[in-house]
């Protein structure tokens, strides 16, 4: 029994009733990672004596203190492509493997406003370029349930992480379905929340139209928790929606009578597995007991997703990403006479090769005489695909469906062709296009392997997701199976 | 035909400020063909009267109050330069 077997608000009760310490919950956390960091390689920095200094220091407060926040004393992973100051943030990359943020994002500077702990920074693609955590610059992360399996990408250091329990709980970021298939792929609980609810601010760029920071944790009442405290509006982001925030717990009410579900023909066809299918189905008769309907829908843009994703995140990848000069901040190339030199063996030897890739194909895109062919002809079909959704949520609640067409697969079994590996995020891809909210909740197991399931919702209704993915949750008894390491 | 051929990705690779081999030339020219090939369903679809997105909030410009804050101190900028030198930047040759 791990004390992160508990849900957040029982170990905020075990706290209030001083039957814990936040020291015992920091040395939970890095009694575990010693057990099994060296299987799992979830992260890439270890905050190990900060976080100590800091939950001495937060068990003083809390002697004198009645009243304290719902994270306080929580210990947190945090993807490293969010920036912490004074904490080493390096997005998995070789071309920022010294930087040393100087100040911290939105999103961690509200997780230390509620007194949460900091553990460490976790592994992920490159930039967050990647399906699987295999494009890593530094370490190989593998997949609790399966350690010659990927933990899906490209969070899936903080899906890892929670999985295997080193923390109860992580950030994450999803530019098309970074969070919810690594959560997928690891039997935990994702949530990507809608385009504008949660500052980017200290997020390092990919696709800065798409990427949004979101919580992975062990259920969906921890992941509302979660979202609660990082979720609302930001000067520092231009982008972050002046729409206010509900109290997401309170949407936890277990009721989902009449709830009207759309599933997507599109998102159970060709290239889903069968076990998936399956799993789904399965699923929807659970939703169906507790008094919702479904009905069989179409997205039927859906197959024009993943090309004009790759497309407009590639695009803006090459812009966001010329920032990596070897001026102001990361390696620089020792190999150079002028200044064009550096900064082209700067580039080249710091970025691995599917950001160069993508890099390559932005800069095309974008190129005169490709732009209207290619960038302007994707930006009209994500209108279509966007158009899809809104004509859905016109007669429906929430659109279910798998997060994945497969479980896991093989470490280096999609690593050859980049359209293989693009293929995985078919189902993941729209939502991001279309801006709107969607988690991923462990829904069944193939050859012990964790399958996710997809709840969409509309624009800032993540307290529906909520309620339908926790009614799910209290009937079943997925997210209680752990991985044996 | 091949959409994109070897000069063209070091034509690419230029723009982008990435050094790129013989071999990675041809490999990457590979790769992006591939991927804009698979891109160009896209083409299936009639967009004639569909208006982009770029963004998909409905969103204005947004704007603050004109009021000046502090910058970041100088060291802090500083901090994590390969090179630096007086408080700037530096960087090699820019002229040969």
């Amino acid at each position: 029994m791990s004390l992160f077997d508990y849900r957040v608000s029982e170990l905020h009760n075990l706290l209030h009733k001083k039957e814990i310490s936040v020291s015992d919950l920091v040395d939970e956390s890095f009694k575990r990672i010693h057990e099994v960091e060296e299987k799992v390689q979830a992260f890439l920095t270890l905050n190990e004596e900060q976080a100590r200094a800091k939950a001495k220091e937060l068990d003083e407060k809390l002697a004198t203190e009645k009243e304290f926040g719902l994270l306080f004393g929580m210990p947190i992973g945090i993807k490293d492509n969010i920036v912490t100051k004074g904490l080493r943030t390096t997005c998995a990359s070789k071309i920022l493997y010294n930087f040393d943020p100087i100040y911290d994002a939105t999103v961690v500077e509200r997780l230390h406003q509620a007194d949460a702990v900091t553990i460490g920074k976790l592994n992920m693609d490159e930039f967050a370029m990647g399906s699987s955590t295999e494009n890593s610059g530094f370490q190989l992360t593998r997949n609790p349930w399966d350690l010659e399996r990927v933990p899906g990408g490209s969070s899936g250091g903080s899906a890892a992480a929670v999985a295997a329990g080193e923390v109860p709980f992580a950030l994450g970021s999803d530019t098309g379905g970074s969070i919810r298939q690594p959560a997928a792929f690891c039997g935990v609980v994702g949530l990507k929340p809608t385009y504008g609810r949660v500052s980017r601010y200290g997020l390092v760029a990919f696709a800065s139209s798409l990427d949004q920071i979101g919580p992975i944790t062990r259920n969906v009442e921890d992941n509302a928790y979660l979202l609660q405290v990082i979720a609302g509006l930001d000067p520092m982001d231009s982008t972050s929606a002046n729409v206010d925030v509900p109290d997401y717990v309170s949407a936890l009410t277990g009721d989902i009578k009449g709830l009207k579900i759309a599933v997507p023909k599109e998102y159970l066809g060709e290239g889903v597995s069968e076990e998936v299918r399956q799993s789904v189905l399965q699923a929807l008769k659970v939703l169906e007991s507790l008094g919702a309907t479904w009905e069989e829908v179409s997205l039927p843009h859906s197959k024009y997703a993943l090309a004009t994703y790759y497309l407009l995140a590639s695009s803006e990848a090459s812009a966001n990403l010329a920032r990596f000069d070897g001026v102001r901040y990361g390696y620089r190339t020792d190999n150079a006479k002028n200044l064009m030199e550096m900064y082209k063996q700067t580039r080249s030897e710091g970025f691995g090769n599917e950001v160069k890739r993508r890099i390559m194909l932005g800069t095309f895109a974008l190129s005169s005489g490709y732009y209207d062919a290619y960038y302007k002809k994707a930006q009209k079909v994500r209108t279509l695909i966007k158009q899809d959704f809104e004509n859905v949520f016109e007669k429906y609640d929430v659109i279910i469906g798998p997060t994945t067409p497969t479980p896991a697969f093989k470490i280096g079994e999609k690593t050859s062709d980049p359209l293989t590996m693009y293929a995985n995020d078919i189902l993941t891809i729209p939502v991001n296009l279309a801006g709107v909210p969607g988690i991923s909740i462990p829904c069944g197991f193939v050859n012990g392997l964790p399958v996710g399931l997809q709840i969409i919702g509309k624009h800032f209704d993540e307290s529906t997701i909520y309620r339908v993915a926790h009614a799910f949750e209290q009937a079943t008894d997925y997210h209680k199976q752990k991985p044996t390491l | 035909m091949s959409r994109i051929s070897i000069e063209q990705v070091k034509h690419v690779a230029h723009l982008a400020r990435l050094a790129i081999t013989e071999e990675e030339a041809a490999m990457f020219a590979k790769q992006l063909d591939a991927i804009i090939t698979f891109a160009e369903q896209l083409n299936e679809l009639d967009t004639e009267n569909v208006p982009p997105t770029s963004h998909v909030l409905n969103m204005k410009n947004v704007m603050r109050e004109d009021v000046p804050t502090a910058g970041l101190p100088l060291e802090d900028v500083l901090k994590n330069a390969p090179d630096q030198q007086d408080g700037q930047f530096r960087v090699p040759a820019i002229l040969e």
